[in-house]
């Protein structure tokens, strides 16, 4: 259930916003929020998760506070986004779990990365995980080829049918049937604008983040990470290929796809949610939900770690560290899988899906 | 800042909205040493320019973001009309004429315009509108000024102006609680009106002006405008007068800003609170009218009307930010709106009674009237008759007062001998009485403001340098 108080209080403040209209040029909310003149609580979801936080809206709002109706568009479209990740994903029993998100995933990451190494060294010994192994098949001599693949297909797979039932969920709440979503415009627009993130353009100068400065930074490291995780999506489709269409034994050549694939994503992403971080970090606390900024960092900490340990598994795979590197990175992915559904990962499906609900929209009230 | 540096300003902005930054921008790009003081705390910074949307301004063709062609004989003819005359022409065509590079200086210094995105956004051909509205303006100029290197304070309200002979000599300054003097060889004064100063607007409207909404900041108040009067600069504009609208009157005391206004009026009917209609909802369009209704309320028992809608109506003006006081019958309505509900039972069947049916049009002035009813509803008057019946309470709400003072084609203050002040200049609000004596013209407010601002900023520099 999503709070009654917090509806009550985005409701009150897109009210204000809709007999200002001021911040109309900065993303597709505004024009959104224009298009009805009363919001039900599925509407005010939807416009919450068509908010990127971009934060133009709140330096340019002269109602903010201090001022006597505190408008903080941002800040409660954010807090509506948390508890919409928490209110859709499936199933809610877990989910619940999540409350507090940055807590949760971390305990579940340090817990995956315990009962991998804990597991390896249980079932193995520790000399297996402490030598030097080298040439093909070297990783499979610490965690056999089932043992590493088998539990981590599991994780992703469930992770993106907890994702699936979240985002239809949410899909005909705030829009309708299925079959509305079999629109090739639509979602040739959403996904332009989802790739290109339209909406942290703010109409051109980019957004006022992490203060009121309008900067391209959150946009391009959102980009670094975006496509970084492509990459790295790339690398183990490739490497999948690889061992069961080829039958070649993984670790793979330096010059090879998986290789270079995975490490030219692997520096993005480092490199793109180690800003992301540090953005973070410096930025303005007033329009941020502070649930929300615990969701980001948490999310962005596995990120980092998840490619940190990915680069030094390939730097020092000839060595004995090897194994515990091994163990980690793995554990670590397991964290990142277990935790996608109930994270900020989630963004992805609920923004996305409101981003087809706009194209939809904005197209039949123009009439074209 | 040390007591060593406040002496060797060589331009002092008195202000911190549009007027003043365009100043302050000017004078330091002229290579003067400039410091602005701002009454208000950084947070509500920007006077009633954070409250603006858009600004008209001389163009000869259509860009992307304004229709087509604004020349100046139609600009002028428009003037003329909203003042009835009352304008001084010279400063008049200056500011027409000067305002034909604003859109392009205006992008120079941070400004962001407004495009049409995927069709929703509406544009003009006469006003251009800039990306998120006055706060994002004044937020953009704040920082060309820091930029450029012009110093700013907040937190800091000019109490007292030392000019002896038409020379200014220094300001008082109060900051934090304590006050300093600073001396500044040249001083800009663009502190905007006094509309927030009830006490001042008493003089005029008695206790009724404790029941205005100020829909401005509440620092514009009039202080340096009374300093310089006293100082015998010479008055411009009708004190009495103010460009007031109907806002809604449970909105804030001061700086509700646009949200507040409501376009109710010409949907129904308007009642005071002895449930009396007072003046006709339908004269002419409502951009034409909308700012007189300000002033009937002003005029009514307690400064409080009512505008009286129907279920009919509802979805055809601007939504309002605060719902609409709803009641299944108009006996209901009196109830909740505390009124008397035979009398507004009365005024409603007697409006019914009176309307004559025609063919209704909100776009323009359509045959729908009242016959044999004092005071009429010339257009748009369609019976209320078809429940919910719904109710907005409405307040004065003052926008910007006219009493300025007299400047020349260089804004400098011009004193009750008629000879102008060496080293003081006026822009904005304060002075756009002398161009807009009455009436008022969509985004024109600005235009004042920036075209006084530049010229002052480049009048104070040189006359600081010479
Ligand atoms: C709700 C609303 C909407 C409007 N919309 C538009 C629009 O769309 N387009 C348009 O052209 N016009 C609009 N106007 C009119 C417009 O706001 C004014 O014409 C314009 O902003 C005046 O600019 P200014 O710089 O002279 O005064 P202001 O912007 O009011 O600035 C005055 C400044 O002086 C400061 N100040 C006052 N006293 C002192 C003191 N003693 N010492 C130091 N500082 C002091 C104040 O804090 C303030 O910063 C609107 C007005 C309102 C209220
Ligand atoms: S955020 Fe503020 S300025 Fe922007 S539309 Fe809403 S009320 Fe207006
Ligand atoms: S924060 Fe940015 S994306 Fe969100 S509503 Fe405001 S302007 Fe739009």
């Amino acid at each position: 259930m999503l709070s009654p108080d917090l509806l009550a209080e985005a409701g009150r403040q897109m009210a204000i916003c809709n007999a200002c209209r001021y911040c109309e040029g900065y993303c597709a909310v505004f024009p959104a929020m224009e298009r009805r003149r009363t919001f039900t609580d599925t509407d005010l979801v939807y416009l919450a998760n068509l908010c990127f936080e971009c934060r133009d809206c709140y330096y340019a709002c002269p109602y903010a506070p201090p001022h006597q109706l505190a408008v903080n568009v941002p800040k409660v479209l954010a807090e509506l986004r948390t508890e919409t990740y928490r209110d859709y994903a499936a199933p809610r029993f877990v989910s619940r779990l999540f409350r507090r998100n940055g807590l949760a995933v971390g305990l579940i990451a340090v817990a995956a990365v315990a009962i991998v190494a804990l597991l390896v060294l249980a079932l193995r010994g520790p000399s297996v995980l402490f030598a030097t192994h080298l040439g093909e098949g070297a990783f499979y001599a610490v965690i056999p080829f089932a043992g590493m693949v088998l539990p981590a297909s599991a994780l992703l797979l469930y992770a993106l049918g907890a994702l699936l039932v979240g985002v239809v969920r949410f899909w005909r709440d705030t829009r309708g049937t299925l079959r509305e979503l079999i629109d090739a415009r639509a979602v040739v627009r959403a996904t332009r604008d989802a790739l290109g993130l339209e909406y942290l353009k703010g109409g051109g100068a980019g957004c006022t983040y992490p203060d009121a400065r309008f900067s391209h930074a959150r946009r391009r490291l959102h980009h670094l990470v975006f496509y970084g995780f492509l990459l790295d999506l790339a690398a183990t489709t490739v490497a999948a290929i690889y061992h069961h269409v080829l039958g070649w034994q993984a670790p793979y050549p330096l010059g090879s796809l998986p290789v270079v694939l995975g490490t030219v994503g692997g520096v993005l992403l480092l490199v793109g949610a180690g800003g992301l971080l540090s953005l973070k970090r410096r930025s303005d606390r007033q329009p941020a939900d502070r649930a929300m900024l615990g969701m980001d960092v948490g999310f962005l900490a596995l990120l980092f770690l998840t490619s940190l340990t990915g680069l030094l598994l390939l730097a020092l795979r000839e060595t004995p560290a090897m194994g515990t590197l091994l163990a980690v990175h793995l554990g670590t992915v397991g964290g990142l899988f277990i935790t996608l559904p109930y994270g900020k990962f989630a963004h992805v499906a609920f923004r996305y899906a409101a981003l087809v609900q706009n194209s939809i929209e904005s197209r039949r009230s123009s009439g074209a | 800042m040390s007591d060593r540096a406040a002496r060797t300003f060589d331009v002092l902005v008195v202000g911190g909205g549009n007027a003043a930054l365009c100043a302050a921008m000017t004078a330091r790009r002229a290579a003067a040493k400039v410091l602005l003081l701002e009454a208000s705390p950084e947070a509500f910074r920007g006077g009633n320019s954070r409250h603006t949307r858009d600004i008209r301004y001389l163009h000869d063709r259509s860009t992307d973001y304004l229709t087509g062609a604004y020349p100046e004989d139609e600009f002028w003819d428009d003037l003329f009309r909203v003042t009835g005359g009352e304008t001084n022409e010279r400063l008049a065509g200056l500011t027409i004429r000067e305002s034909a590079d604003l859109g392009e200086w205006m992008a120079r210094h941070g400004i962001r315009w407004q495009r049409p995105l995927h069709g929703t956004l509406h544009l003009s051909r006469t006003n251009a509108f800039f990306l998120g509205g006055g706060k994002a303006l004044v937020n953009a100029y704040y920082d060309t000024a820091r930029r450029l290197g012009v110093q700013l304070a907040y937190d800091s309200e000019v109490r007292e102006l030392d000019i002896r002979e038409g020379r200014f000599l220094s300001a008082v300054v109060g900051r934090e609680g304590e006050s300093r003097e600073i001396r500044a060889k040249t001083v800009i004064l663009a502190s905007g009106g006094f509309e927030a100063n009830i006490p001042w607007l008493k003089e005029y409207w008695g206790e009724a002006a404790d029941n205005f909404a100020i829909r401005g900041t509440p620092y514009n108040q009039g202080r340096v405008l009374r300093q310089l009067l006293d100082h015998g600069a010479r008055p411009v504009g009708n004190p009495r007068e103010f460009h007031a609208i109907a806002v809604d009157a449970r909105g804030p005391k001061f700086d509700g800003g646009i949200v507040t206004r409501l376009d109710t009026i010409p949907f129904g009917i308007a009642v005071n609170e002895h449930a009396r209609r007072f003046y006709d909802e339908g004269e002419d369009l409502w951009p034409k009218r909308y700012a007189i209704w300000g002033g009937l309320i002003a005029r009514q028992p307690d400064q409080i009307a009512f505008s009286i809608l129907d279920s009919k109506v509802m979805e055809r003006f601007m939504p309002s930010v605060f719902p609409a006081i709803p009641a299944h019958s108009v006996r209901e309505l009196a109830l909740a709106l505390k009124l008397a509900p035979t009398a507004l039972e009365a005024t409603v069947a007697e409006f019914n009674r009176s309307v004559r049916p025609g063919p209704y049009d909100p776009s323009g002035l359509d045959g729908c009237r009242t016959e044999g009813l004092e005071p009429p509803k010339s257009h748009w008057a369609l019976r209320l008759d078809v429940p919910p019946f719904y109710a907005y309470p409405l307040r004065p709400g003052i926008t910007f007062t006219y009493l300025g003072v007299t400047v020349d084609e260089r804004a400098r203050v011009v004193m009750q001998d008629d000879r102008p002040a060496q080293n003081v200049f006026a822009a904005g609000e304060i002075m756009a009485g002398n161009v807009l004596g009455r009436g008022y013209l969509a985004g024109f407010g600005l235009t004042i403001g920036s075209v006084f601002g530049r010229i002052a900023g480049r009048e104070a520099a040189r006359c600081a340098v010479a």
